[in-house]
């Protein structure tokens, strides 16, 4: 396996020093510095991490990962942190592939996942287009990460793989089939789609989180 | 439902947006990370920014303009030209581009294809292919259309699928910059050939092109540049438009 660069998070923090409380987890997957930007749009201030203590005093948590499954899930033991997540007491929000990583298992490179969530993640079949790309409804939602947004609002989502809906989806998106789009189980949610990248709606749902 | 994309494409040479006709007359547009922001907000579903020099001048990145735009665009965006390693993507990726776009280079080295995929996923791997007809037959170019290849297009598109490609811009250069509408029929068979999504490019001229590429092209995606750029087709308008004519679109 290939050595994984970290990012010291002072260096990669151009405003420099956390008031706000929020970290991503810095483990090589995924477009970190997006997720950086939006919650800077939103008036917050989040490091990027990989440190343990850090990531236990955040007060809230962002699990990002974009790529394939069983090579960011190496990445992630690799850090131990695939120990440390389970364990979090505060808000923590898996994003696309991280959200995917805390389920029970991923068809993707046959990877076990963090078991947080009680769901198998498996890949969509052949009848649409794969991988979903763009721009899709969410709906049936029912979570405050979704206050003050509609019902069939638009998210943006590129994903091969999804959540088949279970009793912790908190939201639903149909391509081919009805799918689960978001996941919550008590102090962890995760979102299929982008958030930092579904404009103004995607930014509302950051903030909605930022303020759990 | 998964709706259809509209993709501006912000070409970009020496840190401007231009967009050549034909790949040759160049004209300044402005200022990319303004005209993003603005792009966003009036509704483009992705952004693609082509440093249309970079393949000739073999430079390789755009990773302060990426850093910029992603610092102020909300949406998603694609970076190609001059992209021809792992390295060179992964400097892109971690600096907030979504996707990147490699054309040459994976003509030159297909099995960059599936490296790229295999670090990072197909869903930030485009493949861009450049064609035209030639005796009937659409055969790849290189180098912005300049430089044919034996490459034929239907056998490039479905070999990058294989190799891990998760989106393919097709731009056809008998159309580009014409304004006389997509490449539909290449573009229909491109969609039945291959199970990845297909951004239509080279051709739009006016809101019923759009209309025609999704219907009769069969595309997922539709890029353009010139005719935002110079405010021929607001997106907004074109958005309503694909709307009455009962395509799914982001409003």
């Amino acid at each position: 396996m290939e050595e994984i660069k970290f990012n010291k998070s002072k260096e990669v923090s151009p405003l420099g020093g956390l008031k706000g409380g929020v970290v991503i987890i810095n483990y090589g997957a995924g477009n970190i510095q997006s997720i950086k930007f939006a919650i800077q749009r939103l008036g917050f201030e989040a490091v990027l991490s990989h440190d343990e203590e850090e990531i236990r005093n955040a007060d809230k948590v962002i699990f990002p990962g974009v790529g394939e499954a069983s090579s960011a899930m190496e990445m992630l033991k690799s850090t131990g942190l695939d120990k440390v997540i389970p364990t979090l007491k505060q808000p923590v929000l898996g994003i696309c592939l991280g959200m995917q990583l805390m389920c029970k298992y991923c068809e993707e490179g046959d990877t076990k996942g963090l078991n947080i969530f009680d769901v198998d993640v498996v890949k969509f079949d052949d009848r649409e287009k794969v991988p979903q790309i763009g721009w899709n409804q969410i709906e049936n939602l029912k979570s405050d990460l979704f206050k003050g947004i509609n019902e069939k609002e638009y998210m943006y989502l590129v994903h091969s793989f999804y959540v088949p809906i279970n009793e912790e989806a908190i939201a639903t998106t149909t391509y081919g089939i009805k799918y689960a789009s978001a996941l919550q189980e008590k102090n962890f949610y995760g979102v299929q789609f982008h958030p930092e990248k579904s404009s103004k709606a995607g930014a509302q749902i950051l903030k909605n989180f930022l303020e759990l | 439902m998964l709706t259809k994309r509209i993709i501006p494409c912000l070409d970009i040479k020496n840190g401007r947006t231009v967009k050549g006709v034909n790949f040759v007359d160049l004209r300044d547009a402005g200022d990319p990370v303004e005209l993003a922001e603005i792009y966003a907000n009036e509704g483009a579903d992705e952004l693609v920014f082509l440093d249309i020099t970079a393949t000739e001048q073999k430079r390789k990145t755009l990773v302060e303009l990426v850093i910029h735009v992603a610092e102020k665009v909300n949406i998603p965006f694609t970076v190609g030209g001059g992209i021809s390693s792992v390295e060179d993507v992964e400097i892109l990726l971690n600096s907030g581009a979504d996707k990147v776009s490699i054309n040459s280079s994976a003509v030159k080295n297909p099995q960059l294809i599936n490296d790229l995929a295999a670090k990072f996923g197909s869903q930030c791997v485009v493949v861009a292919i450049d064609a035209k007809q030639i005796d009937g037959e659409w055969m790849v170019h290189l180098v912005g259309g300049k430089v044919p290849t034996d490459i034929k297009l239907f056998e490039w598109a479905k070999e990058v699928e294989q190799r891990g490609a998760g989106e393919i811009l097709f731009t056809s250069m008998d159309h580009d910059g014409t304004k006389n509408g997509f490449a539909n029929q290449a573009l229909a068979y491109l969609s039945e050939l291959v199970n990845i999504p297909i951004i239509a490019s080279g051709g739009a001229g006016n809101m019923q092109h759009f209309t025609d590429t999704f219907i009769e092209g069969k595309a997922d995606a539709a890029l353009a540049a010139s005719v935002f750029h110079f405010k021929e087709i607001e997106i907004i308008d074109l958005k309503n438009e694909l709307k009455r004519n009962n395509l799914p679109v982001r409003l």
